[in-house]
């Protein structure tokens, strides 16, 4: 299967199109299916994935416009394989959650069958334009489903993510274009292909300018501080399914696009930067995690902890080093399982009482035994303890970013001492002291279906705790490769310093 | 006495005169037949126009083309830019000419002259884009006008008269400012064809006082095609004389005469710029910007849907506009694959108006299309409510829908031509634009349908032709990543055998 890539993209749109006609009442069978088959072939992708190679692999490239240089063309890395993988994971966990009673089951699974499409579609593809296509287009059904299943200001929240989104990435646009024209007029070809303007030599004025047009399109989705006002709100109306994929994975679509496009493209500019996003991204971590800290409730709580910790990815990304960026994006992966699963244990709550307020809970831990413990082992996780995902990641970036500057790695490890701080407060309120409210003792642990979504999620985040190397080899190896890509790219001998491929050679 | 002249049939190359005749021989055809016998169906009518159509693409794209290619006493110049205009033109009238065929009966389409106005009109956008004398244009533009006025005028209602006269009068004002510009501009050169004032022009150009007559000239015209083109400040009729025309006339008012307007534009003023008159540059540039931006902020706060695509076509305009400033190859080549592309989907939108027409207003006392008409229309037509939603995220310029490579590839243009601010305000504008088509979006997936709205108050208008335009027009906006390539190529061959003035 040399054009398994191809499948994974279409598979979950030609499934979409096709569950318009399925039976509302099967429909939700159906998308489990779907979503199974989906994440089997991406298990099946890291299978046949050449783990000592940090190249492309299973590059297809077809013309599409070859008059304007457009190419459908596809490839996966260490750094896409496994985000993919998530994206699948995720999709499937969140569907088998769905409550039997949704209603309009059957738009639900067809959305997030096309959302699936786009989220693997822009990890996947090589092709400046066609990653533009997928990132505008997994908008579309997002807008549905938070403007359709989420609070009551869900049409609010939705339009403003949409908008915010569109915005920016209409300007990422106008700087996808002036590469292109850089690129033609270096060349005298029409190329959109990443590879291609991996080769592309630019100054230093040129790339300081296509680096904000980046920015714009990536800040936002990030979403980096201060660009960050409409998450809340979207998480705040999304509904848990809604939630638990923007968190994961269209969040990453922002941290992705500037280890794929704004480092190796443009990487004189990326080092110059280099302060200014620290400073966000330092502030954007104490900052909402103070936010966080302030909130009544659970579901903002665990939103706001969720920017923070991009806020630590962020960091990761632009410390120019292997662990820094290994790290970073292998925190991308445990953010987007933790945080998911913590956007669908609240979701489990908010199912059995119609309410997020922490005020309303307390003393959970002896009416749900269950519930709690999963919760717990995700809140570790969150917060970074060591044999937890959570720890791994952050403590590379941290590692990485020590190199770049000191007093911002004490500054950003203050955000475990305050995630410890707030996560911990959050639990103590909701799960232990006495059981006060009347409505609290009756309550249901955990069921089949809810087990079903969250017992995988509990595994993977000891598993990868414990041995993440399975993991971190092949993500290594294709950082390594990025990193020396860059070098070589880089103009200026700063640039060439600041870029620490590992730690031989910096001795 | 005068002298005989004598001039050999094949100088006059009649054959670049056959698609007007054709049009023209079409439409006194239908006028005969409505002579020797009355009462006839319209549908008899739609396929006869439908047939002429056809003809005259045939001949249109058979016609030997070049950047000299001229006929008829060298007035009518057949170059690449007249034969893909007029194709796009005739391909538009195919697309609009079934939309008659409505099950509910309207008064326009009783009449034969209905379709024989349109036949005249097509042959005067015709003339107007393939020629490069200014007398000929006018008659072309004054032509199709005339006809259209009347087309306007013929959906019987005392808004659609409004619309009429209201056109009418704006139209004659322009055919003013153009008829004073082409005198000035016979003033410096002594010539009506364009080529020949460029050349007397480039001539003149530092001669004292000249300077003022070209600015003068060239300000009186570009008055005159804001008019035609409805930019800022000129374009206050538009969105009254759209609301007032019926849906799919609106829609192919948003569309063909722009096209023929862009071409004289074309002609015109690039011809300024390539003489290195900065001042028409600067000027044109302004308008688009001020048109893309206000009409934008305009559309915002509209309560009828139709008003809202009214503003929002003034605003794909400015966005076009854009491009004749620059006058590059690849801008030119941007205007046609912009409205070839951009016609499926407003065509389209328009038809979904369309297919709602009720004859009286019975959702709003003021509008035909308020929003709330489209409340929740997921539930009651879900399929209907997805194809508008298509044409929404085009007209948005969401990839990969048709409207979006378009907009890429005018963006592109902009960037390659170093104006890298214009591009982020037509990025900007596109955000903003997002806004009013999610509106609708919003109004038909996400809010509950009103009690009085079902599925045949929605689908009231529907016929079979309808459903067939519609599903046209959807295919071609979603599978338009794979026509882009082929049109482009097909666009670039006739821009080269082009001879923009110089």
């Amino acid at each position: 299967m040399d054009n398994i890539l191809s499948i994974l993209i279409f598979f979950p749109a030609l499934a979409g199109l096709l569950g318009f006609v399925v039976d509302k009442h099967s429909a939700k069978v159906y998308g489990i299916a779907v979503a199974s088959i989906e994440l089997l072939l991406s298990l099946g992708l890291w299978a046949k994935f050449d783990t000592t190679n940090g190249g492309m692999q299973f590059v297809e490239k077809s013309d599409i416009i070859p008059q304007f240089g457009i190419s459908y063309n596809v490839g996966v890395d260490g750094i896409s394989l496994f985000i993919v993988i998530m994206a699948a994971l995720i999709t499937l966990l969140g569907i088998i959650l769905l409550r039997d009673n949704t209603k309009n089951m059957k738009n639900m699974i067809v959305s997030l069958l096309f959302l699936e499409m786009t989220m693997v579609g822009v990890f996947l593809t090589l092709d400046a334009i066609m990653f533009y296509l997928f990132w505008e287009l997994s908008l579309v059904p997002m807008l549905y489903i938070i403007g359709a299943w989420g609070g009551p200001d869900r049409v609010y929240a939705a339009v403003k993510f949409f908008l915010y989104t569109f915005a920016g990435s209409l300007i990422m646009l106008v700087g996808l274009l002036a590469t292109a024209y850089l690129y033609h007029e270096a060349t005298g070809d029409w190329s959109f292909s990443i590879l291609d303007w991996y080769t592309l030599e630019l100054t230093e004025t040129q790339q300081f300018w296509l680096f904000l047009a980046f920015f714009a399109g990536f800040a936002i989705k990030v979403p980096m501080f201060p660009f960050h006002t409409w998450l809340p709100w979207a998480h705040g109306q999304a509904p848990t399914i809604g939630s638990v994929i923007l968190a994961a994975v269209l969040l990453k679509m922002g941290t992705y696009g500037f280890v794929r496009f704004s480092l190796p493209i443009l990487p004189d500019a990326s080092v110059t930067f280099t302060p200014f996003i620290m400073m966000l991204s330092i502030i954007m971590v104490i900052y909402t995690a103070m936010v966080a800290f302030a909130q009544k409730d659970m579901k903002q709580v665990i939103a706001y902890s969720s920017v923070s910790h991009m806020g630590v990815i962020m960091l990761g990304v632009f410390a120019m080093n292997a662990e820094g960026l290994g790290g970073s994006v292998f925190l991308m992966l445990s953010h987007g399982i933790v945080s998911g699963a913590l956007f669908m244990l609240v979701g489990v709550i908010y199912e059995r009482r119609g309410t997020k307020l922490m005020s309303e809970f307390g003393g959970l831990a002896a009416s749900m035994p269950v519930y709690a413990t999963i919760f717990g082992v995700m809140l570790m996780a969150a917060v970074g303890l060591p044999l937890t995902i959570g720890f791994v990641g952050e403590f590379l970036v941290l590692l990485g970013f020590y190199n770049v500057s000191p007093l911002g790695t004490v500054l950003a490890g203050s955000t475990i001492i305050i995630g410890a701080v707030y996560m911990l407060v959050l639990y103590k309120r909701s799960f232990f002291g006495p059981l006060t409210n009347e409505k609290n003792k009756d309550l249901e642990d955990l069921d089949k279906r809810e087990l079903t979504a969250l017992i995988p999620l509990v595994l993977i985040v000891v598993w990868l705790g414990v041995y993440p190397k399975p993991v971190l080899e092949p993500i290594d190896n294709s950082v390594k490769l990025l990193l020396t890509q860059m070098e070589k790219k880089a103009i200026s001998t700063e640039t060439k310093e600041a870029i620490v491929i590992s730690k031989k050679e910096a001795k | 006495m005068l002298e005989p002249v004598n001039i050999s049939l094949e100088a006059l190359n009649l054959s670049t005169l056959m698609p007007m005749l054709i049009a023209i021989g079409g439409g006194l055809i239908i006028l005969l037949i409505d002579l020797v016998k009355e009462n006839l169906d319209k549908s008899l009518y739609v396929m006869l126009t439908i047939l002429i159509l056809l003809v005259d693409l045939g001949a249109t794209t058979g016609l030997t083309y070049g950047a000299t290619q001229k006929g008829f006493f060298d007035i009518l110049l057949m170059d690449g830019i007249a034969v893909l205009s007029q194709a796009l033109v005739l391909v538009a009238s195919i697309l609009f000419i079934p939309l008659s065929l409505t099950s509910k009966r309207f008064h326009e389409y009783s009449y034969p002259e209905f379709f024989a106005l349109f036949l005249f009109m097509i042959a005067g956008f015709q003339f107007m884009v393939s020629s490069d004398n200014l007398i000929l244009i006018f008659i072309g533009l004054e032509t199709a006008s005339l006809s259209l006025y009347t087309l306007i005028a013929l959906h019987n209602r005392s808004n659609s008269f409004e619309a009429a006269v209201k056109y009418f009068t704006m139209g004659a004002l322009a055919a003013g400012f153009f008829t004073m510009g082409s005198a000035v501009l016979y003033g410096i050169s002594g010539s009506l064809e364009l080529s020949q004032i460029a050349t007397a022009i480039s001539e003149r150009m530092n001669d004292s006082g000249v300077m003022v007559l070209i600015l003068g000239g060239a300000g009186l015209l570009l008055a005159a095609f804001a008019f035609k083109l409805s930019l800022f400040p000129f374009h206050t009729w538009a969105p009254d004389v759209y609301e007032g025309a019926s849906a799919p006339l609106a829609g192919f008012m948003s569309v063909v005469p722009k096209v023929a307007a862009f071409v004289v534009s074309m002609r015109i003023f690039e011809m300024f710029i390539e003489l290195q008159v900065h001042w028409v540059q600067t000027m044109v540039i302004v308008l688009a910007v001020i048109t893309m931006t206000v009409t934008n902020l305009m559309a915002l706060v509209q309560e009828d849907v139709k008003r809202m695509l009214a503003y929002s076509s003034i605003s794909h305009a400015g966005f076009v506009m854009v491009a004749i400033a620059l006058a590059t190859d690849k801008a030119n080549v941007g205007v046609f694959l912009y409205y070839s592309l951009f016609m499926f989907t407003n065509l389209g939108a328009f038809t979904m108006l369309w297919v709602s027409r009720h004859k009286d207003r019975v959702h709003h006392a003021r509008f035909d299309h308020p929003y709330d008409k489209f409340r929740g229309m997921i539930k009651i037509m879900p399929m209907g409510a997805v194809v508008m939603a298509l044409f929404m995220l085009s007209l948005a310029g969401v990839p990969p829908f048709s409207v979006f490579w378009g907009k890429i590839y005018l963006m592109s243009a902009t960037v390659d031509a170093g104006y890298i601010w214009l591009a982020v305000i037509m990025g900007l504008n596109s955000a903003v634009a997002a806004y009013y088509y999610l509106k609708l979006i919003v109004y038909m997936f996400l809010k509950e349908p009103s009690a009085d709205i079902n599925q045949k108050t929605v689908y009231y208008n529907v016929s079979r032709p309808l459903l067939t335009i519609l599903g046209f027009a959807v295919i071609v906006t979603v599978a338009s990543i794979w026509i882009v390539n082929p049109l482009i190529e097909y666009i670039t061959t006739m821009i080269q055998a082009t001879n923009f003035g110089i």
